[in-house]
């Protein structure tokens, strides 16, 4: 499962992987906001946390459907399915590279960004605390709708649809966390149902994305 | 123990194609499998080695001795030779042999990226991944497409001198003549009756 | 005799299809007793006059709109476990229909909340929610539509419906967390068993409600039918080409 791991961390790195779109979409959402709602230092800092983890999320969104799309394509997945490895820990691994090209880079770029909305101080501890907790999450459920879609010519649009409502909970505890670590309120309570839905999808979801690649591999 | 299949009936989107299928193959041998085209070879190996359920029979070999091969080769164009092989004999617990490079004439090729092979090169390199993830029963669905007539007799030699002879066997489906010495199948007497049982669609009929 | 015998297309078509102008029937007939009394016959609240009267179209669909997908998911756990078609095709059935009493509910919610909440729609917790789950339910009939085989649909939905189930649920306690909300309690509490309804509105409530309920198994049953049919001229025309 390791050398699975250093192979897809690898191959994003390496030219045409796509690392870093993710990174540039981030920024560019998160640039644009203030061009829609206005200059106003006050109305950021209160949207920020929520125009943050937003942004986050869309650019997780952003490069799900290769996660397993380039091994269907490139023949991987059917030969990964007859090795030793079982499926699940094949999606576990992909959930877990996924993360650590993406959103990992999103959760040490949002407090950059951060200054831009002119988020409160406060708030910036939780917002790394919040994503670094919840992007995983944002991960594996993306790898459970990329295995769902995974034989489908245009799965990439429907995919969204159907992971975005998946990412409800974990976007309203994340933000909410933040929002009240802006405000100065306690926000270890959202943060910690944060952390339950990322151990929760980690520990469940690699059996769903495990039966939908058997499914499609048929 | 070789692979032993017994009275397998094999569907494709809910309608069987192949049925009564029973054959086995000691270890040591090949079968090659021949028929027309769209008449289930492919179906047939991915039933064998597993992707998809047979709608009837067993099919039995030792565990996690198969391994599949296919039109698409799993190689990823961003790393190199080495490095393509590297992963798959890490992912099967092996270690690559350096005598793989010679049978699939890749040793000038090693530290190439995938991407900038031709297409024969190519499919040599998928195929030396069969020579080191060291599994014994290989379903092999049309090995040979895009090699030259030399690769051919390379790949049949490793095929006949480094996997049959050392207890290992396989099952081909090809078009073309390995030289191999095998027996051969022949698959249309075991085309489904349109009125055959088995498959989704039976419930409907 | 077991039940599991009606999971035979055949004998499922052959056994609905007497069972659906009597289910229709009670349907309509409930429908329209229910709706003739409530709209006419109850008095009007005496806060909210007789805009609460839109109560016997709005709680009744929002019931169904969570027992329909409450139904898909007993029939993808079935059709996990016991590969009966017919289960496949009944919750492939019930979508549709799931989502336009999502919609009704949403609807007649709006209607009611303008002049009661002086908006629309609010961020409501239970607003919020249905809209989530508007949202599986798109997400859920567009996976089926997507896909050719249908036992690859059949299959790769089920496993869908089940994780949205959990993902739905999860929402729901997300979302009130997230915002206390407008919205009335529950007008008939099932746990407790006491109601928040008078006499004179519960009757034709009740009435609406178990109409609404046989409105969707009628429905469910005629659009099963429909896709079993589908399936088996998919299933004849592939023996043709053979």
């Amino acid at each position: 499962m390791i050398a699975l791991l250093k192979r897809d961390l690898a191959l994003a790195v390496r030219a045409g992987g796509g690392f870093g779109l993710g990174l540039a979409f981030f920024l560019i959402v998160v640039v644009l906001v203030p061009f829609g709602v206005g200059p106003e230092a006050a109305v950021l800092s209160r949207i920020a946390p929520g125009i943050l983890w937003v942004a986050a999320l869309l650019a997780a969104l952003l490069s799900l459907d290769r996660i397993f799309a380039l091994d269907f394509e490139d023949g991987s997945l059917p030969l990964l399915a007859t090795s030793p490895l079982p499926l699940e820990g094949v999606a576990l691994i992909k959930g877990a590279a996924h993360w650590i090209t993406t959103g990992l880079p999103l959760t040490l770029a949002a407090p950059a960004l951060g200054f831009l909305l002119n988020m409160a101080p406060g708030a910036y501890l939780w917002l790394l605390l919040s994503l670094a907790l919840g992007t995983p999450a944002l991960s594996m459920i993306g790898t459970f709708g990329a295995a769902l879609t995974v034989g489908l010519r245009r799965g990439g649009l429907l995919m969204s649809l159907l992971v975005l409502p998946l990412y409800v909970p974990t976007l309203i505890f994340g933000a909410e966390a933040v929002q009240r670590g802006a405000a100065g309120l306690p926000a270890t309570t959202p943060l910690l149902m944060v952390a339950g839905i990322t151990l929760g999808c980690y520990a469940l979801l690699p059996f769903a994305a495990a039966a939908a690649l058997r499914v499609n591999l048929r | 123990m070789g692979l032993i299949v017994s009275d397998v009936t094999v569907a494709r989107s809910g309608a069987p194609l192949l049925a009564g299928l029973s054959f086995t193959v000691a270890e040591g041998t090949a079968l090659v499998l021949r028929g027309p085209n769209g008449i289930g070879k492919t179906t047939l190996l991915r039933t064998l080695a597993g992707l998809q359920p047979p709608v009837a029979g067993t099919v039995t070999f030792p565990d996690d001795s198969a391994a599949y091969a296919s039109h698409a080769d799993g190689i990823k164009a961003q790393l190199t030779v080495v490095e393509n092989l590297r992963f798959w004999a890490e992912v099967h617990g092996s270690t690559v042999p350096d005598t793989v490079y010679q049978a699939f004439e890749l040793t000038d090729l090693k530290d190439r990226l995938a991407g900038t092979l031709s297409a024969g090169q190519k499919r040599r390199l998928g195929l030396a991944r069969l020579g080191v993830i060291g599994r014994k029963v290989l379903f092999l669905d049309e090995p040979t497409v895009s090699l030259d007539a030399f690769s051919v007799k390379g790949f049949a030699r490793w095929l006949r001198e480094e996997h049959l002879a050392r207890g290992g066997l396989a099952v081909i489906a090809t078009h073309i003549d390995l030289g191999l010495e095998a027996p051969e199948l022949e698959l249309s007497p075991f085309r489904a009756a349109p009125d055959a049982a088995g498959g989704s669609d039976e419930a409907f009929l | 005799m077991s039940i599991w015998e009606y999971a035979n297309p055949k004998k499922f078509i052959a056994t609905s299809t007497p069972l659906v102008p009597w289910v229709m029937g009670l349907a309509v007939a409930g429908l329209v007793v229910g709706l003739v009394w409530g709209f006419f016959f109850t008095p009007d609240d005496y806060r909210q006059g007789s805009t609460v009267k839109i109560i016997y179209l709005h709680v009744p669909a929002a019931l169904m709109a969570i027992n329909a997908w409450f139904m898909m998911l007993v029939a993808s756990l079935i059709w996990l476990v016991r590969r009966h078609h017919v289960s496949a095709l009944a919750a492939r059935a019930a979508a549709p229909i799931g989502v336009v009493m999502t919609l009704i509910a949403l609807l007649t919610g709006a209607i009611w909340g303008q002049p009661m909440w002086g908006t629309w729609w609010a961020w409501d917790p239970r607003l919020t929610s249905f809209l989530i789950l508007f949202l599986f339910y798109l997400g859920y009939i567009a996976l089926w539509e997507a896909i050719d085989d249908p036992d690859t649909a059949a299959d790769l939905t089920s496993v869908l419906c089940i994780v949205g189930s959990v993902f739905a649920v999860l929402s729901r306690y997300a979302v009130r967390f997230w915002n206390q909300g407008l919205h009335q309690g529950t007008s008939v509490p099932v746990a407790t068993g006491g109601r928040t309804v008078d006499d004179v509105f519960f009757v034709p409530l009740v009435i609406c409600m178990v109409a609404f309920g046989l409105l969707f198994v009628g429905l469910v049953l005629i659009r099963t039918t429909t896709e079993i049919r589908a399936r088996r001229m998919r299933a004849l025309e592939a023996r043709m080409r053979r």
